[in-house]
């Protein structure tokens, strides 16, 4: 079976949104909506400071939230593990956008539900999702989990530390993010430290 | 998103409510947003044939070699294309956007001539066919030429197409005063310095060779930030390898982010840095002694030089500890001669400019790394035979990224430039063309034309450019965009975008050197035509003919490429043809050559050429001036998504980001009574007020600094994204240090107040612009 992930290494990532734009020219998605974009989040204080800069996107769950909520059944996994939507069926309820803990899912205005779909098109050619064969720190990874030797596995395994996002939601992402730059591990997780977003 | 969920559940309340209290309203609405479930959603445009054209990017000047996809008649992706050695396949945010800008309904769609009797800057136009606008351009050229010489009109440009309106037209014309901002405002010193050390430019693109180094040392660099995108790749990937990297930066910069040390350095004092570090390297010995006895000259003088330079010295100066400065130069030298400080692009801070490259150029010759493997390697431009065309009256004078140009010869016809004298380099300075506009001297300048230059969002003092711009007889300007100091022009030549036209071959210098084509993917929309169209044409107005024998842009290439053995059609399969480079001193010394190209055949630490000229032979501390109190020194710097003034009205890269912030220091920002998010002005004491401006309270700035991105600022109703957006970093230069070696102009010495309480602009959405924008 192939199980479709990706990984993005944080240690790399600069923030600067080629993935983001590429996705949006790849997928003619409409301005002011994103399937992909970039949160950057500086943790500490003058001069001991940390910028964490970390693309966000569907992580296409393990055990996704967003599936069993949807009244049409247009949200469903495919068999490699990619969670997608099947437009015709959308009703643009917004259930699953409500049912997403990481803000996933937009409302494309011609009245369906869109989001990041691992660029399916582009795999069923043999290429690489668009956004990770744009980068240009080459921070990101991506291939079959139950493949050993695919590039994402290989990426995780050597990676000094692994994060999913809000592990405790019990989603099981197939996004992974490596090296977290702060010590505490993604940014998120970190309560107890001074936080800014944005600031560029 | 947080807004996309906002926004839904905005609308799924109202639709709820709406749902029991007006059934049928609701329904109805409802059904509207149901797509029919047995209509086919539209196909995607990569469901049908896609053809592939091979071209390069001109959404910065890293000139990215690209895969055009086309389909449907429409360019509708960009791809890296992985044969090019500036590209690999990857691609940048604003390589990725830059197809949005050929179909920006704001575009400058046909010629447009100034309607008589208004003024400049009235915005009054009326259209023109090609013929009548070039005619009314070469008229008032013969009069120019007839009263004061041909030398009085000024030419400038910035792009792809700059050769023919800042090199070939003013070289067959007969002007010296051609100039680009790329120089002056922008990489001259670094340039200028090299010349006088090496003997060589640093080639544009600065040739470190970041996949073989090991230490790095940044001095106000922002790399990841202008997204250059090989280098940006090699930089990724040398971290990976476990280079370590230092950063010296007032801000917690992108690349500081990365960096295993940051020295949050006080603006305007890196020459003390760089000299404290010549002082370890040499008075601890750990310099590379055999590299300094083969290749460089005047070692011994700078062993004297340096010694009151020390760390503790220099830590009384920038704010860095001695104790960190030490370290940092022993690690230098531990990892030498793979460690390297690269030059920066953007190198016009403070007016000491070429003295402060000459030093960071001298560190790297004591860690023995210029022309070695890690260190900065060599590259020429690959070689291709111009068109056979008689030679030009004029050599062109406005040089480049890559370096100086020559003098007017004593016994040319022709007047030296009207900077010349001003500075002691010989590359025109873009900005010393402004005065004699104004007041004729050394002698007046009375046409301009402005080639993709933005000269309201590059050259300081905004409001004497614009004074200048009012005495001209004749203003062209050969744009995409209606800018603003477009709509100041007497003509308006529409040029077509880099997706719809041929431009000259791209001849790179790098560590693998190679030819680069640019294919039209699809035709000029509107009445744009390209520049080398506008040039001939022009040329041939002005009985300048004989100096564009070709046919067209097909036949210019074509026979520029069989030089080299290869045609039109070739460049067309292949998109980029790949060189070897000669890249380190080994690859010379093997034909017992020398790249060096001073006059001793050696790396000159001491020049005798600037003794003699009065500078200081070696690099010297001068402090710089200092924010009166109540004031801030303003900096400004990239967005990785836009490029100069160029890209803010292209809507998927302004969706990304739609406004410059202020990056002020939390606890100056608690002093003013500024919160994050507020609207804030910029004030200078020129009384110059910009914004407002969103303020980001950041721990990432020192306190003595306050920062923008370059670029924003626009007042150009016309371009409907960009207008009215943040601040502009240019309109607040009022004032600049002419470096007097290089004719750098230092833009860093300008200072602002922050004015609180601004209103807020309410800027609407990028999306509902442009929803609201119909073609015109």
């Amino acid at each position: 079976m192939t199980r479709y992930a990706m990984s993005i290494d944080l240690s790399a990532c600069v923030g600067c949104s080629a993935c983001s734009v590429a996705c949006t020219m790849e997928n003619d998605v409409p301005v002011g909506n994103h399937r992909l974009w970039i949160r950057n989040t500086t943790v500490g204080t003058f001069p001991n400071l940390t910028v964490e800069f970390r693309p966000e996107q569907c992580l296409h769950c393990e055990n996704p939230p967003c599936v069993p909520v949807c009244p049409t059944g247009c949200c469903y996994v495919t068999d490699d593990g990619i969670v997608d939507i099947d437009e015709h069926q959308c009703i643009a309820c917004g259930a699953c956008i409500a049912a997403c803990p990481y803000d996933a899912r937009s409302m494309h205005p011609d009245g369906y539900v869109t989001k990041c779909n691992f660029c399916r098109h582009r795999l069923e050619e043999g290429k690489l999702p668009a956004c990770v064969e744009t980068c240009p720190t080459l921070c990101r990874s991506f291939g079959d989990l139950d493949d050993p030797n695919s590039a994402v596995s290989i990426a995780i395994r050597e990676a000094d530390r692994v994060d999913v996002l809000r592990p405790e939601q019990g989603t099981g992402p197939n996004l992974y993010y490596l090296n977290a730059p702060s010590s505490f591990g993604l940014t998120s997780n970190i309560w107890d430290v001074k936080h800014e977003e944005g600031a560029h | 998103m947080g807004m996309d969920r906002r926004e839904f559940l905005k609308l799924s309340a109202a639709s709820v409510g709406a749902a029991t209290v007006a059934g049928q309203a609701s329904a109805q609405s409802l059904l509207d947003r149901i797509p029919n479930p047995f209509a086919p959603m539209p196909p995607q445009w990569f469901d049908g044939d896609v053809e592939t054209v091979y071209s390069y990017c001109e959404n910065c000047f890293w000139k990215c070699g690209i895969e055009v996809k086309v389909a449907g008649g429409k360019v509708r992706k960009v791809d890296g294309y992985a044969t090019n050695p500036k590209s690999r396949g990857m691609l940048c945010p604003r390589g990725q956007g830059a197809p949005t800008q050929t179909y920006d309904p704001d575009r400058l769609k046909r010629p447009l001539i100034r309607v008589e009797g208004t003024e400049r800057g009235d915005g009054q136009y009326r259209e023109a066919s090609w013929d009548e606008a070039l005619d009314y351009i070469a008229e008032k050229m013969f009069a120019i030429r007839d009263e004061h010489g041909p030398e009085s009109v000024a030419w400038f440009g910035h792009g792809s197409g700059d050769k023919w309106f800042a090199s070939y037209l003013p070289g067959a014309w007969g002007s010296p005063n051609a100039a680009k901002p790329s120089v002056s405002l922008c990489t001259g010193p670094r340039e200028t310095a090299s010349q006088y050390t090496f003997g060589r430019g640093i080639s544009g693109h600065e040739q470190i060779d970041w996949s073989e180094t090991n230490y790095i040392v940044l001095i106000g660099h922002h790399i990841g930030e202008d997204t250059h995108n090989t280098q940006l790749q090699d930089f990724a990937l040398a971290l990976k390898r476990g280079a370590k990297l230092v950063v010296a930066d007032p801000r917690f910069s992108t690349a500081a982010a990365k960096a295993n040390d940051w020295l949050p350095v006080k603006p305007g004092t890196d020459t003390a840095l760089l000299l404290a570090w010549m002082h370890v390297l040499v008075t601890e010995e750990l310099y590379d002694a055999a590299y300094v006895e083969q290749y460089t000259l005047g070692f011994d003088r700078l062993v004297e030089h340096v010694q009151p330079y020390t760390p503790e010295w220099a830590a009384e100066i920038t704010e860095i500890p001695a104790d960190t400065i030490r370290r940092i130069a022993r690690e230098m030298a531990e990892h030498a001669p793979r460690a390297v400080i690269p030059v920066s692009r953007h190198v016009v801070w403070y007016g000491n400019d070429t003295q402060r490259n000459r030093a960071l150029y001298l560190v790297n010759v004591l860690l023995g790394n210029y022309g070695k493997p890690g260190g900065y390697y060599f590259c020429d431009a690959p070689g291709v035979d111009a068109y056979p065309a008689p030679d030009l009256p004029l050599a062109p004078s406005s040089g480049g990224c890559g370096g100086s140009t020559t003098d007017v010869e004593a016994d040319s016809p022709f007047r030296d430039s009207v900077d010349r004298g001003l500075f002691y380099g010989s590359a025109t300075a873009v900005q010393e063309m402004i005065p004699p506009m104004l007041t004729g001297e050394p002698y007046p300048i009375k046409g301009l034309f402005s080639y993709g230059v933005n000269l309201f969002h590059s050259i300081p003092k905004v409001d004497y450019t614009k004074e200048a711009l009012k005495q001209l007889d004749l203003y062209v300007a050969i744009d995409v965009l209606p800018m603003e100091h477009v709509m100041w022009a007497d003509v308006i030549l529409p040029e077509a975008t880099y997706l719809e036209r041929y431009d000259d071959l791209l001849l790179q210098s790098y560590k693998t050197p190679f030819i680069a084509g640019r294919f039209p993917a699809i035709e000029a929309m509107y009445d744009t035509k390209p520049g080398w169209w506008i040039a001939k044409e022009l040329g041939e107005k002005l009985g300048l003919g004989e100096y564009f024998p070709w046919e067209d842009m097909e036949d210019y290439l074509d026979t520029r490429l069989r030089t080299i053995g290869s045609d039109l059609e070739e460049l067309r399969q292949q998109g980029t043809i790949v060189r070897r480079g000669r890249p380190y001193f080994a690859d010379y010394e093997r034909f017992n050559r020398n790249p060096l190209g001073t006059p001793s055949g050696k790396i000159e630490i001491y020049s005798e050429r600037f003794a003699d000229a009065g500078f200081d032979p070696m690099p010297t501390y001068e402090p710089t001036e200092q924010p009166p109190a109540g004031s801030y020194r303003l900096l400004y710097g990239r967005s990785p998504v836009h490029t100069f003034a160029r890209t803010h009205n292209n809507a998927v890269l302004m969706d990304q980001h739609g406004e410059n912030e202020v990056w002020i220091a939390t606890k100056e920002a608690e002093r003013l009574g500024v919160a994050n998010g507020d609207y804030v002005y910029l004030e200078n004491d020129a009384g110059v007020r910009e914004g407002p401006v969103k303020a980001a309270v950041t721990e990432r700035i020192r306190h003595d600094c306050v920062y923008i991105v370059h670029g924003f600022g626009h007042k150009a109703p016309l371009m409907r994204l960009a207008n009215g957006r943040g601040a502009s970093d240019t309109a607040l230069q009022s004032s600049y240090t002419l470096d007097p070696i290089s004719g750098g102009a230092g833009l860093r010495n300008n200072f602002v107040r922050v004015v609180a309480d601004a209103p807020n602009p309410n800027h609407p959405p990028i999306k509902d612009l442009v929803a609201d924008r119909s073609p015109v």
